[in-house]
């Protein structure tokens, strides 16, 4: 392939970013039900399987024009679906085995047409498989007046059609890919569904890697609505996300298959690799900090939590230090009390300093005046708690402490008053501690 | 080429040299890819079954830049950029990075299986595209043909390239064979190999680091298609002979190391036939064969199974037809049994004539059909258990006596005694033998009476 030119230009990269992300996009909106029907594998599947279709348009047509190529490759394309299918439900496979069985004899039936009966012509399977996106700008074709690269009109010519059956079937889709009994029971049939979808995915695929490259496609067709799964809960907006991604990392692969050899002295390298890589950053990045299902995000939530009951449990520690007149209290008798790790508990009581709930003294810490009223309320959560356990569920007092110690940190005043209107009247817990009272 | 030397099929010392593997070349090529089809199967059984069969799939494809940046390495710190170990070491460490990110994208995401392998496969092979138009750019870098290790080419394979897949054969086999127990617990129930003591994690990475031991020295000797050919379609195949993962890893083992073995002999024979695709196909003739006739699973087998199912079932109606016939009326005529099922008058007589084979009924003078003392014991049997379940239902279950009929037809057939002895228990029917007077009128069955 011959290298793009390093010096960016409108012209020659626009149109690149144009057709990736024509691809990108085209792909990702499929991919989504792809993701959600378990056959993310399938790009990769089809990707290898159309060799024999190639081979027998060329070996029917004795031409290496593109339509009959293309035909015989969205057949095999869809074949491939529909034998794993068949082989999955009336083999009974595991649905990845059945995709593996079929991809590799399809490919070798491919390779051994090609083989037997063509290798007098040059028919490169690298070619098919690895297309050129770099060399979008250099053929083009007049569409209304205006010229465009022949990738970009075929490529976009398919978006619309993926995006017409995507927003007009919609919710067939979405019942199809989450219930198809009841899309079935809804009187259109699953299985009707399930092979339009193979099909337009078997379209998009092969004018894709014709265009682009098949790394693209695969690419595309799993990691932007992956990206989106861990985004949202809802599947209009898993599309919308994954259509954005897949646009965005489609321009972002350009950019940085241009600059990023270029820090290291070469010139720039496969655009489409680069793309199917920002893709990856895309997926890692959300699958680290994506707000709700985030590694880091979680991490730092449940971490943030903890801290925040730890700091409860040092008030409640001081008050009851307070109630038993050993106060202040020195860190160190504090960390034995509460059973926890040094450098949680220094970050907790900096952090109490700092509200002015806590105060250090030269003996120790100690609770202020806000302090005392804060942990007053709650040791009152706590005692009503277990005053509650004993009077109303009927627990020993010797079991209740590990309950209410749990409780006390989810309890507002709302609760409080709950609990003290279903009690008895009483000045103390079943262990005959005072229960503090409210303060407004 | 290799099978240049030996003519072809029609000369039969040609063909007895291909056969006893007389040529050094050949030798080398069918025995190296034999062990790896030998070894694939094996390992692949596990994986199929833990759910993973495309696992190899998505980790040859991560080996790609592994490799892009061993050369890469090697030629700036001025070392040679195609030494094999150097390479495949490379290869393993991406190889090994992608099947941690598969693991990871399970523990920590809700995505399932496939889109984590789809996700690995197609970033780790754009980063390694990427990488490879790099390695373009460096002086040897054409020479290098890193491309070509991906595709690899079995006909070309080096005594060096077998002595490693003996190797990495043996050390799978024995780790197959030694931790064979625990390999069997994950594949079936990890939750319970933990509970048992054994870490899933570690015996999760165990299987994977065999899949990517087998994968890699596999993958430079034959190529990724043929690799991935190798580690699944073997284990599915044997899946249909037998329901045991011993039988299963050894029969996938012994289908992967046929078919190589036929592949690759194949192609020696006919040098325009390429050996990874001729091996692929082997396997895969293999598993349409299984596919057919497999003695657990196989398409035959079950169809036979079933249809027999479904001709006990309308014997048992037949039979039961028949005895409900001549306990209310004197006799069981042809079209007496025809209004007393929905069932067409050909399927009936079919029905008549396979129980008169099998001597359960005869005709009687007058063309009625009459029980044998066999058929008689049988359809008393049938229908007391049809009666007593009808009980049931009306008595413990509440349903309406006009509405048991169809429950009891469906379950007559599959009650077992001790279910029986229970029903007899419940329903205080000791009267051994004889069934019960039915529960709602027969004639005709009520639900089918406005025909």
């Amino acid at each position: 392939m011959t290298p793009p030119p390093v010096a960016w230009s409108w012209e020659l990269d626009g149109w690149i970013i144009a057709a990736g992300a024509l691809c990108a996009v085209a792909s990702a909106l499929l991919g989504n039900f792809l993701v959600l029907r378990r056959m993310s594998l399938l790009g990769d599947a089809i990707s290898h399987a159309v060799l024999p279709g190639l081979a027998a348009a060329y070996l029917l047509t004795d031409q290496r024009s593109s339509l009959p190529m293309f035909l015989g490759a969205v057949a095999v394309g869809v074949l491939t679906a529909f034998f794993t299918e068949w082989v999955h439900r009336v083999g009974q496979v595991d649905e990845g085995a059945s995709m593996g069985v079929v991809f590799t004899s399809l490919f070798a039936i491919g390779l051994v047409m090609i083989v037997r009966a063509a290798d007098h012509v040059d028919l490169d399977p690298g070619c098919v498989l690895y297309g050129a996106i770099e060399l979008t700008p250099l053929d083009t074709w007049r569409v209304f007046g205006l010229e465009a690269p022949r990738v970009v009109v075929v490529l976009a010519a398919v978006l619309l059609v993926n995006a017409l059956y995507v927003a007009l079937l919609f919710k067939e889709l979405r019942i199809a890919s989450f219930d198809p009994q009841l899309a079935t029971a809804s009187g259109f049939g699953a299985g009707w569904m399930h092979y339009s979808l193979m099909t337009l995915v078997a379209v998009t695929a092969v004018a894709s890697f014709e265009a682009v490259g098949n790394i693209l496609v695969v690419a595309m067709l799993v990691a932007p609505p992956a990206t989106a799964r861990l985004l949202t809960h809802r599947l209009g907006v898993m599309v919308l996300l994954s259509v954005a991604i897949a646009a965005a990392s489609a321009a972002a692969g350009h950019v940085a298959a241009v600059s990023v050899p270029a820090w290291f002295g070469y010139r720039s390298t496969t655009t489409a690799g680069m793309m199917a890589l920002a893709t990856g950053a895309g997926f890692t990045l959300a699958m680290l900090f994506a707000p709700e299902q985030g590694v880091v995000s979680r991490t730092v939530r449940r971490v943030r939590l903890s801290l925040r009951e730890l700091g409860e449990d040092v008030l409640g520690a001081l008050y009851r230090a307070d109630e038993s007149h050993d106060t202040p209290l020195a860190v160190e008798e504090l960390r034995e009390r509460l059973l926890c790790r040094r450098m949680p508990l220094r970050l907790v009581l900096l952090r109490l300093q700092s509200r002015g709930v806590v105060r250090p003294t030269d003996r120790g810490v100690k609770l202020t005046e806000t302090g005392v009223a804060l942990a007053a309320q709650l040791i009152r959560s706590h005692r009503l708690w277990e005053h509650y356990l004993v009077e109303r569920a009927g627990m020993t007092p010797d079991r209740i402490h590990p309950q209410a110690e749990r409780l006390e940190h989810v309890t507002d005043l709302a609760m409080r008053r709950q609990l003290d209107s279903e009690t008895s009247e009483s000045p103390t817990d079943p262990h005959g501690q005072a229960i503090p009272q409210e303060r407004e | 080429m290799i099978a240049a030397a030996f003519g072809d099929w029609s000369d039969w010392r040609g063909a007895a040299d291909l056969l006893l593997l007389r040529d050094y070349n050949t030798r080398v090529v069918v025995l190296g890819a034999t062990l790896l089809g030998l070894t694939a199967g094996v390992v692949g059984s596990f994986t199929l079954l833990r759910k993973r069969a495309l696992l190899g799939d998505a980790l040859a494809h991560a080996t790609l830049p592994g490799i892009a940046i061993a050369f890469l390495a090697a030629s700036a710190l001025g070392a040679d950029g195609k030494s094999l170990p150097l390479l495949l070491a490379g290869a393993a460490a991406t190889g090994v990075l992608g099947v941690g990110a598969i693991l990871a994208i399970r523990r920590f995401t809700r995505l399932k299986e496939d889109a984590a392998l789809g996700i690995v496969l197609s970033v780790f092979f754009g980063a390694g595209a990427a990488l490879l138009g790099v390695v373009q750019q460096t002086p040897t870098g054409h020479a290098a043909g890193l491309e070509s290790f991906i595709y690899g080419k079995t006909a070309a394979m080096l005594s060096s390239d077998a002595w490693l897949i003996a190797g990495a054969a043996v050390a799978c086999l024995a780790l197959s064979a030694l931790c064979f127990k625990e390999l069997m617990l994950l594949c079936f129930d990890a939750g319970f190999a933990s509970a048992r003591g054994f870490s899933a994690g570690w015996l999760d990475t165990l299987l994977m680091g065999m899949v990517v031991l087998v994968t890699i020295i596999g993958l430079q000797a034959v190529g990724l298609v043929l690799m991935i050919a190798l580690l699944v379609i073997p284990p599915a195949a044997a899946r249909f002979w037998t329901d045991r993962l011993l039988a299963m890893t050894l029969l996938a083992g012994a289908i992967g190391a046929a078919s190589a073995f036929a592949g690759a002999v194949a192609s020696a024979a006919a040098p325009k036939l390429p050996s990874g695709a001729m091996i692929v196909l082997c396997a895969a003739s293999l598993f349409l064969f299984s596919a057919l006739l497999g003695s657990r699973r196989g398409l035959i087998v079950r169809y036979r199974r079933r249809r027999r199912f479904l001709q006990r079932i309308a014997r048992e109606h037949l039979l039961r037809a028949v005895y409900e016939a001549t306990e209310s009326a004197d006799s069981a005529t042809f079209a007496r049994l025809l209004e007393m099922r929905s069932w067409g008058a050909a399927e009936l007589r079919q029905l008549i004539r396979r129980a008169r084979h099998k001597e359960l009924v005869q005709r009687g003078p007058a063309a009625e059909v009459r029980l044998t003392s066999r058929g008689l014991l049988e359809a008393q049997r049938l229908t007391r258990q049809h009666r007593l379940w009808e009980m049931y239902l009306i008595t413990h279950a509440d349903v309406a006596p006009s509405r048991v009929d169809r429950g009891a037809d469906a379950i007559e057939h599959v009650l077992d005694p001790e279910t029986i002895d229970e029903l007899e228990r419940l329903l205080d029917q000791r009267r051994l033998g004889l069934p019960p007077e039915s529960p709602h009128a027969i004639d005709p069955a009520p639900e089918e009476a406005p025909r």
